[in-house]
This record gives structure tokens, sequence and C-alpha cells, in this order.
């Protein structure tokens, strides 16, 4: 859109950002795959990829790691959307991978930590060597330092201390063989961002991002949805309350938030005046401690 | 000790939730600022400040800095720049951390860029995209080597728009005297570094004073307050909308029944207007032809300009491909294999005579050879050091490079985008050094 002045407005920035970014992963790197969850930022970036290289399809498939903990209404969305872009899906299954005896079940039942040699598996065995990602510096301070280009060893690790300086727009995508790129072309993007970007392109989400009347039980200050996950346990009183989901993880961990939000506009407005944070409100795992994201991603998790 | 309880709906007709969706739903552009200083210059205080005050920062976070600072007289908002557990063990900050936070106006990305430790890297690498930098003085100190240094790169990476804050103003009984003592001093320094845009604040960030609103305290300062100059200051003007420049960075043939003919060149604008019509010519080709169209983000546009990623189409059917310049026919950008250029050095083993590195330039990316080392600049002094031998880690000089392939350049000066390119390791595939072209000698 042209305005007189010759400015972008923040969102046609963040957008021209994202494409070029993807653009240049595709020019200087043999085989990208785009990490998709059916989530709202792995959305926006499907979104923009098919944006990138329009009216061509995406020259790259997506990846799903499923932890076989998914709330079906999203796994609905991920078929339907990876159909209507003709794009190839690779499911990196854990659940084959505890089947086969490759990761082993942690006694919480998170698979949060499990997921990470099922991904890096998968990227091996398919020779992926650059992997997009929908992660934003918004979420957490282990992200607020992550490169646009992050530089991956062969065992996916991160080391923050030594990541390649990443001036102006001049990425280095330049790796050995077994080594990786993780990209993340949201980088610059606030929870904010995405919603009003969903909102003005009008971008298809799972229905779950909206507010609707759902059995609930109350987990430490936390509420979570009866599903086929999540039962209630003994002393545990179900209610009934509108809630919707901020973020999509596994099923049997991620928690709703009371809302009235029954349309994008108005997920907007309530995020506009929410004063939590995204993973604070919604995700158990991160509660751990402090630099839970930290380790993690050192291990490799996106 | 009860257990928490989730936080209730939000009342989306209450006059708050209407309020902030209107300022969420307003258009705004994006200011990048890059902020330099240490530590003790209370930088981390000042960022916190500005996250808290403009409502960046949610309840859980602030909750935990309120734990953590728990037994002082205030709360430490510089917890809530705090980074990773490898930089508290060591009590050094790694690396630029980016914020965001927005106004009504604007939204904001500050690049926070550590003071000590690689300050020349990290600088560099936050300075690159900044609209503007922010140095901060400590009022009891005055300027000193670091301010000097933050100052000298901002101006070197032709930062458009320089702020100094100073600082700890408090502590001086907001001396109207120190302040201009400093004020002139950064002033003159400034004069000598071609600085386009100066503005000097005095702040207290630990009190808040002219950080968000202007201070009772400071009667003789008529300025405006910190943020209120990164929401007002004009940006417009700092790109070029001259001299056409469009990398074409990847061919878009979709070989498709329904777009059979279709052949665009996607790329990134970097300077100029482009639009439909306009006669274009290829580099290196150097042939000539029309823009048939070009096709944004949401379908054809009329024109495009930078930073707009878009895709071009030509008239007619040339051999272009990535790595290829298209501009316009009598306004080219210098087609050349030598180099001049400001060169920053980011790496241990040093930069020599005769080294081969891979450099990249906008889409392209060929070998290079040092040919000579001119000078070696001291970043405090600007003296020019010719007896030099080599490059250091977060060294700065004057250095002669010979590609194997032209570039298709301008100086920097004139184009932030086609004045840039960046060193890259062939071995270790490290990225070592970042170059700012300057008008050959």
């Amino acid at each position: 859109m042209t305005t007189p002045d010759y400015r972008l407005s923040q969102l046609e920035t963040l957008e021209a950002e994202s494409i070029h970014v993807i653009r240049e992963v595709v020019a200087e790197l043999e085989r990208p795959v785009l990490l998709f969850s059916g989530g709202k930022d792995s959305i926006v970036m499907l979104e923009l990829a098919r944006k990138a290289f329009a009216p061509a399809r995406i020259p790259f498939p997506v990846m799903h790691v499923d932890t076989g903990l998914n709330f079906p209404e999203v796994l609905e969305f991920r078929d339907k959307r990876v159909a209507e872009l003709g794009v190839q899906l690779v499911v990196a299954s854990v659940p084959d991978a505890i089947a086969a005896g490759t990761v082993k079940e942690e006694p919480n039942g998170s698979r949060n930590r499990i997921q990470t040699p099922v991904l890096l598996d998968a990227v091996e065995e398919h020779g992926f060597t650059a992997l997009f990602g929908g992660a934003r510096r918004d979420e957490d301070k282990a992200r607020a330092k992550e490169r646009m280009f992050s530089f991956r060893d062969e065992f996916g690790q991160w080391d923050p201390k030594n990541q390649r300086p990443e001036i102006w727009d001049l990425y280095n995508g330049r790796i050995h063989l077994g080594e990786s790129i993780r990209v993340f072309p949201l980088s610059n993007w606030t929870e904010l961002d995405i919603w009003q970007y969903i909102a003005r392109e009008q971008i298809a989400i799972p229905p779950l991002y909206l507010a609707q009347e759902r059995d609930v039980v109350e987990r430490q200050g936390m509420l979570y949805a009866v599903n086929e996950f999540i039962t209630p346990r003994e002393g545990e009183q179900v209610r009934r309350e509108s809630v919707r989901y901020r973020t999509v993880g596994d099923a049997n961990l991620t928690a709703a938030v009371p809302s009235e939000a029954r349309t994008v506009e108005e997920v907007i407005a309530e995020i506009a005046v929410t004063r939590m944070t995204e993973r604070g409100a919604t995700r158990g795992d991160d509660k751990v401690s402090d630099a839970a994201m930290e380790d993690r991603k050192k291990e490799g998790y996106f | 000790m009860t257990a928490p309880h989730p936080d209730p709906a939000v009342d989306l007709h209450s006059r708050a939730a209407e309020q902030a969706a209107e300022i969420a739903a307003a258009r705004k552009d994006i200011l990048r600022i890059a902020t330099a200083g240490s530590v003790d210059d209370g930088k981390s205080t000042l960022i916190g400040r500005l996250l808290y005050d403009s409502k960046a920062v949610f309840e859980d976070q602030y909750e935990a800095v309120e734990r953590a600072s728990a037994g002082g007289d205030y709360v430490n908002l510089a917890l809530l720049t705090d980074g990773l557990r490898a930089e508290r063990e060591q009590g050094i900050t790694i690396d630029v951390a980016y914020r965001y936070f927005a106004t009504p106006r604007r939204t904001f990305i500050l690049a926070d860029t550590p003071g000590h430790v690689q300050y020349t890297r990290n600088m560099v690498t936050g300075a690159s995209t900044a609209d503007l930098a922010i140095v901060l003085v400590d009022a009891r100190k005055g300027m000193v080597e670091q301010s000097r240094r933050h100052a000298f790169l901002a101006s070197l990476l032709r930062v458009p728009h320089l702020v100094v804050a100073v600082n700890k103003m408090d502590l001086v009984d907001w001396s109207e005297a120190t302040f201009e003592a400093i004020r002139d001093e950064f002033s003159a320094f400034a004069a000598k570094l071609d600085v386009p845009d100066l503005t000097v604040v005095p702040i207290s960030a630990l009190h808040g004073d002219n950080v968000v609103r202007r201070s009772e305290h400071t009667p003789w300062y008529d300025g405006p307050s910190l943020l209120h100059h990164l929401e007002h200051v004009h940006v417009a003007s700092d790109r070029n909308l001259v001299d056409v420049r469009f990398p074409v960075q990847f061919v878009i043939r979709p070989q498709s029944d329904a777009h059979h003919d279709y052949r665009g060149y996607a790329g990134t604008v970097a300077s100029g207007v482009l639009r439909t019509g306009d006669e274009v010519q290829v580099l290196p080709s150097g042939l000539t032809t029309t823009i048939a169209g070009i096709d944004g983000p949401r379908g054809p546009v009329e024109e495009a300009f930078a930073p707009m990623a878009v895709t071009v189409r030509l008239a007619d059917d040339l051999d272009v491909s990535r790595g290829d310049m298209i501009c316009r026919p009598a306004n080219a950008p210098h087609v050349t294999q030598d180099l001049d250029a400001l060169v920053c050095w980011m790496t241990d083993e040093p930069l020599r005579p005769r080294q081969r590195l891979a450099v990249k330039h906008t889409t392209r990316t060929v070998r290079g050879m040092v040919k000579e080392l001119q000078y070696r600049l001291d970043v405090n002094s600007l003296h020019r050091d010719q007896e030099a031998g080599e490059l250091g880690l977060n060294d700065i000089g004057r250095v002669k490079l010979r590609t194997t392939q032209p570039l298709f350049v301008d100086d920097y000066a004139r184009n932030r985008v086609t004045g840039r390119f960046i060193l890259v390791d062939e071995a270790t595939n490290a990225t070592v050094g970042a170059g700012m072209l300057v008008p050959g000698s």
C-alpha cells in the first residue's frame, strides 16, 4: 500500500522484513523447512512464505513435530491449510519415537523436552539445512538475544556467547555439512503485531484462539479445559466458563485464559490491556525455573 | 499461602479496553533505536524506565523484579533488562538484546548493546539498522572515552539521529552549568564527526525525570523529554528516494498452468522509487527495458520504495538472476572490482594484506582479496595510524579490496544499502568484518 510520504506502517515494515528473510534463506540454503504447528505464529509465518513466492508455490516443505498431545482442532486446521497451499507436510512423531525406543516418556507427562531429539532426528533424516521457526524476541529473555539467522552445530545446539554478528540485513547462511541454521522471520514481531496482522489480512486461525464456553478445572491458578488429555482430579471442581487460548501447545499442558473475546478484533482489544505475558499466563512448562527457556534452547529446542 | 487465581476476563466494553484497542489499531511507524553505554551509566535503568513507563512491561515480569530487588528503596528497573543466566553468573552482558515498546504514535525496536565486552562488534550490530542512537553519559563523570567511541561508531554507521542522554542529573543537583559543559563538549566532538542531528537531554533514569515527562527539576531546559523526542523525531527524510536500486534476490517462475509465462524478480527495494512503466537498466548486462508491473504482498502496486519486498516484472525477456541490480539508465551505481572501505574487524585472527575473504554485498557474494591496509583508526583520538600492519578484533581501518567479480556500489554516505558489505571467512564461515564504502583515493 502506498502512502504519500513513502513511509510503511509498522505491520508493512515487519512484513517486508520477514519476506526478505524468507527469500534470502531459499536463495542461499539448500533444503529449508518451515516448522508448522497450526499455532498463530506459524500460521502467520506460513502466510508470509506464501506471499514471498506468489504466484509460485512455497518452494519448501513444512514440518510438524507431533507430540501426540495435540488439540484436535489444531491438527484439523494444519491439514486443511497444508492442502490449500499444496505444500508437502513432514510429520516428526514423538509417539513413534517413544514406540521405537529412541526417546523415553518423562515422568511428568511433558513431551516438551523429548521433542527436541525427535526434531533433530527428522532434520538429519531429511537433510534439512535451514529450519524456519515462528519464535519472537518479545516472548522470553533468551529469545531477546536470538539472531534472525541462528547458527546451530551438528547437535542443533545454540551457543549464546558465540553468535555470528548480524549486521544490516546481510545474513550469513554459510554452514558446514551437518550444521544448520534456525531462521526466525518473526523476530521483531510482538504478540499484538501478530494479531493485528491476522485481522488486517483476514488470516484463518483455529477456533481455540477465540473465546467460547468450556468445562474447566483450576490448577495452580490456571484454568485447564477438560479434554481427552485433561480429566478432573479428585477434589477439583469442574465449572463452565468463557475461555480462550493465547498459545496453543500440548493439550495436556496448555491453559486457557478467562475471556469474552469472540472475534479477532476483540482479542486485539483484550491483549492491548492485558497485563500478563503470554508464556507466563499459559505455559506450565516455563514456570519450572527462571532460565527454563535458555536451557532448552541450548539443547536444540526451538 | 493461598493459591493464585486466574485473572478475570477483560471487560471489553470498559473505557480502558476501548482506548487500548484504538491505540493498538492506529497506524504507526517503526523507529529503530540503538542504545550504548555501560552498566554504570544507568543504561539498563533507562531502558527499564522506558519499557515500564510506556507499559511494555507486563505484571509478572514486574513482580519478579520486585521480588529480586526487595530491600532496596526503589524497584530496580535495570533488572527488567536482565538477560541470560550465563550473563548473571559472570556479571557481564553478552551480545545485543532487542526490546519492544510502543506508544500511540510509534512502535520502537530497541537494540540494547553492551558497553564493555566486544563493544565494537555489538555496537555495530545494534547500530547497523538504527534510525537513532542514544549514548548515555553519567553527569558526574562527563564525556569519557567510551562516550566518544559510541558517538564515533554511530556516526561511522551513519545513524541519522544521535541523542546524548546526560543521566544521573539528580546526583549533580540538577546543575545547569554541568549539563551545559557536557553538551558543549559533546557538540564540539560531534561537529568533527559529521553527525547530522544531535539532541542532548538532561535526565534521571532512576526517578524518571525528562524520560517520559518533562521534569520540574530542570526549569532551565526547554527541550523535549526523551520519549517525546523519540516519538516525534522526523525520519522521513533519512531515506534515499532518488537513486533507484533494486538488488535481485530471487527469480520467481511458477511454471504452473495458471501462470505459465510469469517471470518475476523478487527483492527488497534498496533506495529510490520504482514505478510501473519506468525505463530501467539491469546490471551487469547493461540491457534496458521497462517495468511491466510490480507485485506487492497484496497484489499489484503502482510504485515501490524502500524497504518494500516486492516482485518486479520486466517488459522484455532478459537473462536476470540473483545478484543482478535493477536501476535507472541515467542513474546507475558504480560497477567496480575495487573497493575502498572503512572496515570493522570482528574476529581474533587479524585482517592482513593478501588475505582472501568472501564479500557479501546486497544479494551478491563474490571472493575478494585485501590489497592494502591504508590505516588503522584510533576510535578515541580519531588518529590514523598508517604504520599498522593488521586490524585486530574490534579495530577499524581503511582497507582496499579487489573482488573477483564486479559489484554495483554507491558510497555509504549516499546509500546505506548499496554502500555496505560483510566479510566472511570461507574456512570457518564466520562473519568477520563489516565494511562501509568511501570515495576512492
